[in-house]
């Protein structure tokens, strides 16, 4: 940096020389808060009683920050910080629009209820192992992904928080987790190398990272450069981070094997990082390249939805049963990137809202089922209904909504998917989602059946004693996402405006370029 | 270069399909290398300058200088895959001392192979 | 590998290779150097005193856990990054402050802090994994 006093250069053709507003740093104070926060909790690692009491406020201001940047994109518009004050596309910015801003909402309470369920379900070596600190680093890296308009930067964040996720899954050290942990860490490696790799290429061909630029630039590139190849290898990189059909077989060898809480973190909000960034990259940088390869997007995402409801019926396991529905619904939400109508897009979106609530409550309530009934086998589990009945009646709702029935979340997005795939004559695609949610009913079905219906098996593994369970930290979190679940059910209005605003703005891309760059963006 | 990048590729993938952890490890340290090396050759290979602007007369004497960028990138992803690595490392040695073996055919802790069949009837 | 030669040599073959480190760290402001690998040396540092005379001499000669430090570090550059909100700039501008001592002006900056965590965080992380290893190692 050549800017000391002696020498005054006039810096304001690469610098930005206005002040930023106050507002503008909601854009990345999710970010700080999650880095600061999660380095002083680094700190009092061995204070095992002092971490939930800053970890979980810090994570109630998490969702606060989260609805103030929310609101802050739905009234102005794309809001862009740019790092440094160089000018982009050569500083690193951050861009928000609805699709960004939503997601990073809705992952904040997630990790909000996933934070308050670990208090009771976590203990003190799981503490001291750090999972606060790992799970603020890995939402550091959540929200970085979902708010960063840079695609190097995007790369940086993937890590972060696949680096603090292997963190979270060998909290235990068992000799299970350590298996699952390899395969989740090597084959997660070659995702990123295949994300990096792309990324390489993308800089060989136009020059610049800065997404706003690139989806300016792309259009003339269309006959010049091989993008369709480069969007195929970002499609492969993204959808193995999905879980999408081909690659998805990592995903239930490891997401059953850590605590709960971490499961139900994971299944809420790593994979639709992959789904976001996956709509990012196709939708709005190379819209014309989707087009190519849009056929393909829709195997893909018809074969992800059955083979997840298939697998999702053969299981025995609670919770890898649910690592199969997780896979599952990834095929829906790639059905609607196929499709790349606005009204496909709007029901992803929505989708991918749903499934994070949804999948981290299941998951939560998979495991004070567990506590309640002796075990995750559906086959040795029983009676959980009669000992418990308001989990009972709270899992139940959570199956409805996962399996995509009215009145609960699970229904408007499938309902707008089905019908979007029908609008463009695509009858298997809308067919596949459909067969997909009947399956799912039938597997949840049989695991309400089994598990929480049966009356209490004698000589079983279940407890003598019955199982108290705290209604502060137990019950909280899962009442609180079903009521959400419930809410958006009945009053899907304003989600379904959001996710239509949002895919707007990702399918045409005007107002985020020219949140980056203000001139109009001609350089 | 191109060559070299193939090479290191083709290696990393032979090491990658290797039953054992340490030979997988091996090609995803090759790996991160090559992927680096296509970063380097993606940003143009030139004999100029470095990329620093002299603080007198910082913009008369501009000429052709290498392009920094795929440096910083190049250098975010080897911090990257360094501590990628070195965690790996761990984890291996931890799977070889808990699990009592490193090849990956064996390891079935999470995934019991004679898992029983899903309850037909209630 | 403890011969008697080795474990004279290796306190004060890591003492000089933190102090290298401390100046690497801080070369690294106008020439090649910096916190990355001032970090790294400071690590190694750490691990040869390790391999020499066991791991809990150096966990004793640490004080503080490594992932304690490796966690200061990151606040300590987060915090370099917010200190422009004060300025009213964008995150992550480089700020800068010259105190004048002895008659010369020490040139202090919010990069220098973010690179004094940079460091921070390298010794901690690294410097845990090695420990790790070698614990392992021995027993």
């Amino acid at each position: 940096m050549a800017s000391s006093e002696k020498t005054p250069v006039d810096l304001s053709a690469a610098m930005i020389t206005e002040p930023a507003a106050l507002a503008d740093w909601l854009v990345i104070a999710p970010l700080v808060l999650c880095m600061v926060l999660g380095s002083l909790l680094l700190m009092v690692r061995k204070d095992t009683r002092l971490q939930p009491f800053i970890a979980i406020p810090g994570l109630a201001v998490l969702v606060l920050l989260d609805v103030g940047l929310l609101v802050h994109v739905i009234v102005n518009g794309p809001v862009t910080m740019t790092m440094g004050r160089w000018l982009p596309p050569f500083g690193i910015s951050f861009t928000v629009d609805i699709l960004g801003a939503l997601l990073c909402l809705t992952a904040g309470i997630a990790a909000f209820a996933g934070g308050l369920y670990g208090a009771g379900d976590v203990n003190d070596s799981g503490r001291r192992y750090g999972f606060y600190p790992f799970l603020f680093l890995m939402m550091a890296g959540v929200s970085g992904a979902f708010l960063t308009g840079d695609i190097f930067n995007l790369y940086v964040w993937f890590e972060v928080l696949l680096i603090s996720s292997f963190g979270l899954l060998i909290l235990g050290s068992e000799r299970g987790q350590i298996d699952g942990a390899t395969k989740y860490a090597f084959l997660n490696l070659v995702a990123t190398t295949l994300f990096l790799i792309a990324t390489g290429y993308l800089y060989g061909i136009f020059g610049t990272l800065n997404m706003a630029d690139i989806a300016q630039k792309a259009p003339a590139m269309t006959d010049k450069a091989p993008l369709v190849t480069l969007v195929s290898l970002y499609l492969l990189a993204f959808g193995m981070k999905a879980a999408a059909f081909p690659a998805n077989f990592w995903l239930p060898a490891s997401y059953h094997t850590p605590r709960v809480v971490v499961s139900a973190l994971f299944a809420g909000l790593l994979t639709k990082v992959g789904v976001y960034a996956l709509m990012r990259v196709t939708l709005m940088l190379f819209p014309a390249e989707r087009d190519v390869l849009g056929f393909v997007i829709a195997i893909i995402a018809a074969a992800t939805m059955i083979i997840g409801a298939m697998g999702a019926l053969a299981q025995t396991d609670f919770r890898r049963l649910l690592g199969y529905l997780v896979i599952s619904g990834i095929g829906i939400m790639f059905a609607g990137i196929a499709l790349a109508s606005p009204s496909g897009v709007a029901g992803t979106i929505f989708y991918a809202v749903h499934s994070m609530i949804v999948m981290t409550a299941l998951y939560l309530a998979s495991g004070l089922a567990a506590r309640a009934a002796g075990g995750f086998s559906i086959a040795s589990s029983s009676g959980v209904y009669s000992s418990h009945v308001f989990l009972a009646a709270i899992t139940l709702m959570l199956f409805f909504a996962v399996s995509g029935l009215p009145p609960f979340s699970g229904f408007w997005p499938k309902v707008i998917l089905v019908k979007a795939s029908l609008d463009v004559g695509a009858w298997w695609l809308a067919g596949a989602i459909l067969l997909s949610g009947f399956l799912t009913t039938i597997a949840v079905g049989r695991v309400w059946i089994l598990s929480y219906w049966r009356p209490a098996m004698t000589g079983g593994p279940a407890q003598d004693e019955a199982v108290t369970l705290n209604p502060l930290v137990d019950y909280l979190p899962l009442v609180l996402l079903t009521a959400l679940v419930v809410i958006v059910g009945i009053f899907p209005q304003q989600i379904l405006e959001l996710s239509q605003t949002g895919s707007d703005q990702v399918l045409n891309p005007v107002d985020y370029i020219r949140s980056v760059f203000p001139q109009g963006g001609e350089q | 270069m191109t060559l070299l990048v193939g090479v290191f590729f083709a290696v990393a993938i032979y090491l990658f399909l290797s039953k054992h952890i340490i030979r997988i490890l091996l090609g995803a340290a090759i790996l991160g290398n090559a992927v680096n090396l296509l970063i380097f050759t993606s940003g143009r290979l030139t004999r100029e300058v470095p990329p620093i602007l002299s603080p007198d007369d910082p913009v008369s004497n501009v000429v052709i200088t290498a392009n920094p960028l795929p440096q910083a990138l190049i250098l975010t992803a080897i911090v990257i895959s360094f501590s990628f690595f070195a965690f790996l490392l761990v984890l291996g040695f931890r799977a070889y001392q808990e699990l009592e073996t490193d090849d990956t055919e064996e390891m079935r802790f999470a995934e019991p192979e004679d898992q029983e069949m899903p309850p037909l009837g209630y | 590998m403890r011969t008697l030669i080795f474990r004279t040599v290796a306190p004060y073959l890591s003492s000089l290779m933190v102090l290298f480190s401390v100046f690497v760290l801080l070369r690294g402001h106008n020439e090649p150097g910096g916190g990355f690998i001032g970090g790294l040396i400071a690590a190694s540092a750490f691990a040869i005193y390790g391999i020499a005379c066991g791991v809990s001499p150096v966990r004793r000669a640490l004080f503080f856990h490594p992932m304690a430090i490796a966690g200061s570090g990151l606040m300590m550059a987060s915090i370099a990054g917010l200190v422009s909100i004060l300025a009213g700039v964008p995150f992550m501008t480089g700020l800068w402050v010259y105190i004048p001592i002895f008659g010369e002006e020490l040139a202090l900056s919010t990069v220098l802090l973010f690179d004094v965590g940079v460091y921070f965080v390298v010794v901690g992380a690294i410097t845990s994994i090695a420990l790790a290893l070698e614990e392992r190692a021995t027993d």
